[in-house]
């Protein structure tokens, strides 16, 4: 997956001052704006709506009214009441809020990993590109050799001998995820590291540091919004894997994999368990996805001249 | 939409049906089995080993019980009794500190040779061997000597309580009265290995040596091992010298490792497997509701509790633990979580049959768990320091965790957090003692509460807890010299009720055995310690099933 | 005399980076809490000791690392704790086929699903059958594969009963288990192609090609098709790489015995001879599948080779 956005990534040679060019052109993507719209309600769903007190606490258990369908009304042995929106779970918690809390934190790794990932990639890639020489081709090929490790079973290994902590789950992510960034960045700092207005703010005798971050980066954005909208679905994935190995989200609180791991686990006896998560966990990557694709062809204007 | 992608679709749809419809059987593999007489079973885990002094797990006997025999063997249908094993019968001294075991002239080894009590010491003296570092050898520590033994305390094996007289006689000494014996020399770590097998492929003490492969063991048992793939299947076949190969009812077993308790369930629904482990406690309402015969839940000698960390707060507080122990429904974790006709554990051992009358003083009480955590000290839960509840990664652990810290929270107001650790994170967790309070579970050994009530003596190996109590460990000694069973029994109902008071452990249901089995498995009996004698199984098409499928 | 160069310097890239990855993974397993001897029921403490003498744990680690290394020269991997009486040669030699039966047979399925897609998506860019094509391609993508597998498991083996739902010998099982992973890299390898199909139906020859009146089945299949596939071939290696280091997944739940549960297995056990050997294997795999690539590339394109 990392070398199809690779190739892309580098095909984007131009994408310094396309801002509202690109805009226009993805307002033109009707599937791509459907997703943009969609993954920006699904975020405010997921952190906004939990703050109103309709929604139940995620982790209160009824176990006499598990596994109820949705559009429930009931009432707990212990006297309680609820309404469950989309049914019950196994121990009578309620799924609707289950989904929303489980949301924040699938999106928060997916964002949090992502955001890793891009910080060491840019700074990564832009120094090696803009240093150039011996010190480009040693930087380089240890992003070569660490391409060569399997960083899955990596990110197993660390998560099984070093427990389930959401921040080294962050951390692990993010340092699998850098690598084709750095070699994005790294060629589009290349390709301009000797225009005019880098050779001006050099004769202008600024440092190096300051070229990089103030000049060169910036002109890179294009495709690391492409890449990064890549990024976030594929982080999600690699958590909810990591959730199908019990791994990740310490319980009672649920991610959107460790949600739909438990789903699949149950879906011959209770298929609602599996069915709502897994909707909005794949809608969610659908548009995020789209979105990505969208943003290519937007930034990309070679590829939508049909 | 262009015709082309369609029909290209079309075409691998088309191709790839007939493909597969080819395939399709006519007739289930169980079905095929049962004519063949071959048993399929599902086994938890794949065996760690076919080697009886290296092994531990449940999944292992159940290999190994088809493969080797014992002194004495199980019972098809009733716990409290003994089948003759390779011993034909055996006796006891009147204080059971001695037993005699003689043995059949026609116990032989699946190459020929006859079996002999010269085998039996050997084996014993395997698995005690320090070289060997057997990690049950403590099952053999009722042998006088043993555990001086196997600790290096004495390095003669003739001291150590156990001979041969002559070929057939077998004389065990033990380390102080064992009227149970004859149920111990049943488990796996007394069962014999074949000398001069296990030295052609490496020395005595060697483990990791070629003998357990197919081809190359040699066993006692009523079948013998034909083939052997990591992860995929354990194969036995019948042997042909076992000394009551006509009473042999099986051609054979296979057995299938499937860790995952779905797959397993789908693979019997599939037609696969005659009988499964276990079955995951959401598809045992669905198989109730369709009142399905294949489902069968029975008592099983298991209990199932949380260990408390006495040396540490809050947990080294008695009535803490008791606060905690009364605010656990355990009527609701059985009922909703567990699911499978477990028994709330209103006590530590197992209800069974051989006459030992647990107390039951625990149970689901609010109020008393109110009072309880006023009188160690608390106003409110929120006083209380935070602590974790720890358990090891599988779902059904974490359902109950789940439960239970609701249920502390609206009951004493307790925010308790749980943490799950992934197996052998766990175990260590446990044994450095880092952890608040922690899952555990005890299946018994052998059919005596000793089995159970053996542990929390001060300073076992299994007890994890820090908790230690004089009077305890005195009347688990004085229990081994009491007069009559009766007595012997009324002296660990003492013991067992200090253990439910100063509550180290927090019980919370006694174990049942729910799985699947093909109505084409005769006397399968329910067992309290689900050690099924594969001889006695018989394999006789129940009709129904034999139809075409789909 | 270039080429040679190439090869060889890749070769000892090559080498350097298993050589980390062993180092990595020796020690990442040995500062893991817990041990190979831990278990339900407690060993006592004389005896873990005795254990760890027998097995040589109780050497200090660099010294252990060395030993390790030199038995790895020679091709010894070592005994399996979990699973005793067999070396980690033997479980890999047992587990290794399983793995690359699913992974090529998935890897097939995943081409001849996604190359087909992702050529008509190119062909209609931005129209309604692009959409649902790749729409449909997503779903692969969308679905984590631990509910696909369940799914085709439900529904081909136990509805239809087409195949087996578990076990490998005599079992139909794998098929499923190739069908859930080629699924999910079909939608992968649809979007490469689409992607790729679409740089070359722009560039100027398919122009002269469409304009000397060329339809557009013979402008996409003989003109466009060789030009769009290429980024696909490069694309294998690190797809059958992913393939064999995804693939616990499905044979978990097909019960298959890959060399994924066996890696699964070994790192929870703390099996540390068996997850060295299953790692040191999916280095191999994959530092051989890119060296591969990067020959059949530097050999297809020469400009690559200055950047190699």
């Amino acid at each position: 997956m990392i070398s199809e956005i690779h190739r892309h990534g580098q095909d984007i040679e131009k994408g310094s001052s396309l801002g509202r060019d690109a805009w226009l052109r993805l307002k033109k993507n009707y599937l791509a704006m459907a997703s943009l719209w969609f993954f920006v309600a699904i975020v405010a769903v997921c952190y906004v709506l939990p703050l109103f007190p309709f929604v139940p606490d995620p982790n209160i258990t009824h176990p006499d009214l598990q596994s109820q369908p949705a559009f429930t009304s009931a009432t707990s042995m212990e006297g309680h009441d609820v309404f469950y929106l989309l049914g019950s779970d196994h121990l009578g918690r309620d799924i609707f809020a289950r989904i929303l809390y489980g949301g924040r934190v699938s999106l928060f790794v997916g964002f949090l990993a992502t955001a890793v990932s891009l910080t060491i990639g840019v700074i990564y890639g832009a120094v090696s590109g803009y240093t150039g020489g011996r010190v480009d081709a040693v930087m380089m090929r240890f992003v070569d050799i660490l391409y060569a490790l399997p960083f899955m079973i990596i990110v197993i290994i660390l998560t099984t001998y070093f427990g389930n902590n959401l921040w080294l789950l962050f951390v692990c992510i993010g340092a699998v995820e850098w690598l084709t960034m750095s070699r994005i960045v790294r060629g589009q700092v290349i390709s301009l590291k000797n225009q005019e207005f880098v050779e001006a703010a050099r004769s202008l005798g600024l440092s190096r540091w300051r070229i990089i971050f103030r000049h060169l980066i910036p002109n890179t954005v294009g495709p690391v919004i492409v890449y990064t909208t890549l990024t976030v679905p594929a982080v999600m994935r690699l958590e909810a894997i990591l959730s199908f190995l019990g791994l990740g989200v310490q319980p009672p609180n649920a991610s959107w994999g460790s949600l739909i791991k438990e789903g699949a686990d149950r879906m011959a006896s209770d298929p609602g368990l599996l069915v709502y998560p897994a909707i909005v966990f794949g809608l969610t990557l659908f548009s995020l996805n789209f979105l990505g694709d969208g943003l290519r062809d937007a930034l990309d204007p070679k590829s939508s001249k049909d | 939409m262009d015709p082309a992608p369609l029909r290209l679709c079309v075409i691998f749809f088309a191709l790839a049906a007939t493909v597969f419809q080819t395939s399709c059987r006519k007739e289930r593999k169980v079905d095929i089995a049962t004519r063949e007489k071959i048993l399929l079973l599902g086994n938890g885990g794949e065996p760690k080993a076919l080697d009886p002094h290296l092994v531990s797990s449940v999944g292992d006997a159940n290999i190994l019980r088809s493969l080797l025999e014992g002194l004495t063997t199980f019972h098809p249908s009733d716990d409290t009794k003994h089948e003759p094993g390779v011993a034909e019968r055996w006796e006891a001294n009147d204080d059971f500190t001695e037993w005699k075991f003689f043995l059949r002239n026609n116990a032989k080894w699946s190459n020929g040779d006859p079996v002999t009590a010269h085998d039996f010491v050997y084996s014993y003296n395997r698995i005690l061997h320090p070289e060997m570092a057997a990690p049950y050898a403590s099952m053999l520590y009722f042998l006088k000597n043993g555990e001086a033994y196997n600790k290096e305390e004495i390095t003669d094996f003739a001291e150590v309580g156990v001979k041969a007289v002559n070929d057939h006689l077998l004389v065990c000494t033990m380390e102080r009265p064992t009227p149970f014996l004859p149920d111990v020399v049943k488990h796996t770590t007394w069962l014999p290995v074949h000398q001069p097998t296990i030295e052609k492929y490496g020395t005595m003490t060697e483990a990791f040596t070629d003998w357990q492969k197919p081809g190359n063991h040699v066993g006692n048992g009523s079948f013998q091992l034909t083939d052997w793939r990591i992860n995929a299947h354990v194969k036995v076949r019948r042997n042909p010298h076992y000394w009551d190969a006509e009473n042999v009812k099986p051609n054979g077993i296979n057995f299938y490792p499937i860790p995952n308790s779905y797959t397993e369930e789908k693979a019997f629904r599939n037609g696969l497997l005659h009988y499964t482990y276990i079955i995951p406690s959401n598809m045992i309402s669905r198989y109730r509701e369709e009142n399905d015969p294949s489902l069968r839940s029975e008592t099983y000698a298991g209990v199932y509790f949380y260990r408390c960390n006495t040396n540490q707060k809050p947990t080294d507080n008695a009535d803490f633990r008791r606060a905690l122990a009364y605010a656990i429904n355990q009527e609701t974790i059985v009922k909703y979580v567990k699911m499978g006709g477990e028994q709330p554990a209103y006590g530590y051992t197992p209800p069974s049959e051989v006459g030992y009358k647990p107390p039951n003083v625990i149970g689901h009480d609010p109020e008393k768990a109110k009072a309880f955590l006023k009188k160690a000290g608390y106003e409110s839960g929120e006083d209380v320091p935070e602590f974790t509840v720890l358990f090891n990664t599988t779902e059904e652990h974490k359902s109950i965790a789940v439960a239970i810290q609701d249920m502390w929270k609206k009951t004493l107001g307790i925010d308790v957090k749980i943490q799950n650790q992934e197996w052998k994170v766990f175990q260590q967790t446990l044994f450095d003692m880092k952890y608040d309070v922690g899952r555990a579970g005890w299946i018994g050994d052998y059919s005596d509460p000793t089995t159970f009530l053996g542990m929390w003596q001060t300073g076992d190996s299994n007890n994890y807890t820090g908790w230690s109590n004089e009077e305890y460990d005195r009347l688990l000694k004085e229990s081994s010299f009491a007069r009559n069973p009766e007595e012997r029994y009324r002296i660990l109902a003492e013991a067992e009720s200090i253990l439910l008071d100063e509550l180290p452990i927090l019980p919370i249901y006694w174990y049942t055995r729910v799985y699947l089995i093909s109505p084409d498995v005769k006397n399968w009996h329910p067992l309290l310690l689900d050690n099924h004698p594969y001889k006695h199984i018989d394999l006789i098409p129940s009709g129904e099933s034999g139809k075409e499928e789909g | 005399m270039e080429t040679a160069r190439f090869i060889a310097s890749r070769f000892l890239q090559s080498v350097f980076a298993l050589f980390c990855i062993v180092t990595i993974t020796f020690f990442l397993a040995r500062l893991a809490p817990g041990g190979p001897f831990l278990d339900e029921k407690a060993v006592p403490e004389h005896l873990l000791e005795k254990m760890n003498e027998k097995y040589g744990f109780d050497k200090p680690l660099v010294v252990q690392f060395g030993k390790y290394l030199v038995s790895l020269v020679r091709g010894d991997l070592g005994p399996s704790f979990g699973n005793k009486g067999y070396s980690v040669n033997e479980v890999i030699a047992q587990g290794l086929p399983v793995s690359l039966l699913l992974g090529v047979v998935g890897l097939g399925i995943a081409l001849l699903i996604g190359i087909p897609i992702g050529v008509f998506a190119a062909a209609k860019q931005n129209t309604a059958t692009d959409y649902t094509l790749m729409a449909v391609a997503m779903i692969g993508i969308c679905l984590p594969t631990f509910v696909i597998a369940p799914l085709l498991g439900e529904w081909l083996a136990i509805r239809l009963g087409w195949f087996d739902v578990a076990f490998w010998e005599g079992s139909s099982a794998w098929v499923l288990g190739s069908i859930t992973l080629g699924l999910y890299y079909s939608a992968y390898i649809a979007r490469l192609t689409r992607g790729s199909m679409l740089d070359v139906l722009n560039q100027d020859f398919i122009r002269t090609a469409r304009s000397k009146g060329a339809g557009p089945l013979k402008i996409l299949f003989k003109h466009a098709f060789r030009g769009g596939i290429t980024p696909v071939v490069a694309y294998l290696g690190p797809a059958l790489a992913g393939l064999l280091g995804g693939s616990f997944v499905v044979e978990t739940v097909f019960g298959l015995p890959g060399l994924g549960q066996h890696f699964i297995k070994a790192a929870t056990n703390r099996d540390y001879w068996l997850i060295n050997g299953t790692v040191t294997v999916f280095a191999v795999l994959i530092i051989v599948m890119n060296f591969l690539v990067d020959v059949v590339q530097a050999w297809l394109d020469p400009r690559t080779k200055s950047k190699g």
